[in-house]
């Protein structure tokens, strides 16, 4: 390691040499930083997961614009939208088809007695271009009077449900006093909502919510004429439905909306960026009183080489190197850990909790760039050093 | 006094703290030190010497009066031409102030870096060079704190004078060693001056190096009292 560093920086790695000579320090460090590495990347991962959640039920849709109630949070949070709207838009200028999407929480008891909750998107079997082609491939299927099809990440739900149902068994369940038999997968994954996903058609879904009405679907998704402008389709769309009780977003604008709507208005967004700071301010308030403090116990020698013609450049380079050896060596053992935590946190909650190579790179830059900070802050202690003082 | 020796003190006076608790510590030193001499300053304990030490090796602030080192005038110097001066002198300090997690080669390694960073090669066969000339070749790969007093202090020594220094200023370099090591050390200093004219000024209570000495100054009360050629 000593002669890697001295080869990159041409000179001594005196900072190494400072932090590996009192082990126990270098290992608090090293612990400390990796601490803060781990609240980060911890906070980051359910925040991740809140995201991926919020956005994994676009995945099973195929539109180009959404139509939504006005006062609607999210897609799965949102009043209801009067069908008219959807004949309405069926009128408006390059607008190519429409259809209804209904989604209600529907809970159910498994048979051992836990309690799970379903997000049911009821889809209009009649049109496939407006599901995934996994959905579209079961919709005749779906047809058929109360059946679905069930998310394989959904929590509370037995292993052995989902291998029957691949080997083709549907695999039945009860819900207000109905039965519902699920007769395909697909993969959404859990979120903070709901425990899983079930897909029906509008006819099933209408059954078990009984309270709600064809007429008054949860958004209407609308595919737009080929080489038209969607933000023209929206535009044109808005001028024709009233916006005092709907709004129009492209789909991936809705997305997009989710996402700031559940980051920076919803407490949890708002508790997991709050998180992520005070993982930061860690770091930094750790390294920086290991710096510090290595400073202040090597003043004597720092005296001597200014006494020696160091400069200034050289005692901040020392600092510095002592600021990104901590960030390395403290954000691989972060890392590592995360990754188990991760996995061990997907498992247990069914969340969508996974590492991905930007949210590393930016943890690591982020390091990097927090340890700087809390060496520019020690830097100030060089003051102390004066080499009059060492006669 | 002469013109062209590398230290020359004119008027040199300095106080330490304000106010009332203001004390003058140099008064009126006028001093001039030939080039390749070892001069030794004498005195007791609060004479001034040290801070007359630190003045003429641009450690400390000159606030009244002139001092030229090496030809540049330390007053009103900035910090990097101060720095610049710096890397031509050499110190050798009474609690010898190696860096406890350097190694004694790394140490003394320190000494020729500051200077940039070179051909590592040659640094290296420099400073065991040095390490061979103070008796320490083999204990080049230890650290301080796996050395005696006697054994820190002489890397010290090859620390301050692996660079080839101008100046080598030294406070109390052989407090730490037996006679002869002591002796070895100052014979060493004496033999850069005849040979590189390397000039020595060293701070020393030491009765047993004077016979070493080209001159003695010495100082009471912040004034060169005494001023000898030997």
């Amino acid at each position: 390691m000593s002669r890697l560093l001295t080869y990159l920086f041409g000179r001594l790695p005196i900072g190494w040499l400072q932090l590996s000579h009192n082990k126990a320090r270098l290992a608090a460090a090293v612990s400390g930083v990796a601490f803060a590495n781990l609240l980060v990347f911890m906070q980051l991962g359910i925040l991740g997961a809140l995201n991926g959640s919020t956005i994994a039920p676009y995945t099973m849709l195929s539109a180009d614009i959404l139509v939504s109630s006005e006062d609607g949070n999210t897609l799965t949070d949102s009043g209801n939208v009067a069908r008219t709207r959807m004949f309405q838009a069926l009128g408006v200028p390059g607008v190519a088809s429409a259809a209804p999407l209904y989604i209600g929480n529907l809970p159910f008891s498994m048979t051992d007695g836990t309690s799970v909750s379903l997000l049911a998107f009821g889809v209009d079997t009649s049109h496939p271009s407006f599901v995934s082609p996994v959905i579209a491939a079961s919709l005749g299927a779906l047809e058929t009077e109360n059946t679905a099809l069930l998310d394989t990440q959904t929590r509370g739900v037995p292993e052995t449900a989902f291998h029957g149902l691949l080997e083709g068994k549907p695999f039945s369940f009860e819900v207000n006093g109905q039965t519902m038999t699920a007769i395909g997968t697909l993969e959404v994954g859990g979120g903070f909502l709901a425990d899983g996903t079930l897909v029906v058609s509008d006819q099933t879904f209408l059954r078990f919510f009984e309270r709600r009405s064809s007429g008054a679907p949860s958004h209407i998704l609308i595919k737009a004429n080929d080489n038209v402008s969607l933000d023209s389709v929206v535009e044109r769309l808005e001028a024709v439905l009233p916006a005092q009780s709907v709004k129009v977003q492209t789909l991936e604008g809705a997305a997009k909306a989710d996402l700031a709507f559940m980051s920076t208005e919803r407490p949890t967004g708002i508790i997991f960026g709050f998180g992520v700071l005070i993982g930061i301010i860690v770091g930094i308030v750790i390294v920086y009183q290991v710096l510090s403090t290595d400073v202040a116990d090597h003043l004597r020698e720092y005296a001597t080489f200014k006494a020696m013609g160091y400069g200034q450049p050289f005692f901040l380079g020392v600092v510095f190197e002592e600021a990104i050896v901590l960030a390395i060596f403290g954000f691989i053992p972060g890392f590592v850990v995360s990754l188990g935590l991760y996995a061990g946190l997907s498992a247990v909650t069914g969340l969508p909790v996974s590492m991905d190579a930007s949210r590393a790179i930016l943890v690591f830059l982020g390091t990097l760039a927090a340890c700087t900070i809390s060496g520019a802050l020690a830097t100030r202690r060089l003051a102390g050093a004066d080499p009059a003082d060492l006669f | 006094m002469t013109e062209n020796a590398p230290i020359i003190s004119t008027g040199l006076n300095h106080s330490f703290g304000t106010g009332e608790a203001r004390k003058q510590a140099i008064w009126d030193v006028d001093v001039s030190i030939a080039r390749g001499s070892l001069t030794v300053l004498m005195g007791p304990s609060g004479s001034g010497k040290t801070t007359l030490l630190t003045l003429l090796g641009c450690l400390r602030e000159v606030q009244d009066g002139s001092v030229r080192l090496l030809g540049a005038e330390l007053r009103g110097s900035d910090e990097a031409q101060m720095v610049m001066l710096r890397r031509r002198l050499g110190f050798i300090f009474q609690a010898h102030n190696l860096h406890e997690s350097l190694t004694a080669s790394q140490n003394v390694l320190m000494g020729l870096q500051v200077h940039g960073a070179g051909n590592a090669r040659m640094q290296l066969e420099a400073t065991h060079h040095m390490l061979e000339i103070v008796g320490l070749s083999d204990r080049m790969n230890y650290l301080p704190g796996s050395l005696s007093g006697g054994q820190k202090q002489r890397v010290a020594v090859a620390r301050a004078l692996v660079s080839n220094p101008q100046i080598v200023f030294a406070d109390e370099p052989t407090a730490a060693l037996d006679k002869e090591s002591g002796l070895n050390v100052v014979a060493m200093l004496k033999a850069l001056g005849q040979t590189r004219q390397t000039t020595t000024v060293m701070v020393t209570h030491d009765n047993r190096i004077l016979e070493l000495a080209d001159r003695i100054i010495t100082m009471e009360d912040g004034r060169i009292v005494n001023d000898a050629e030997t």
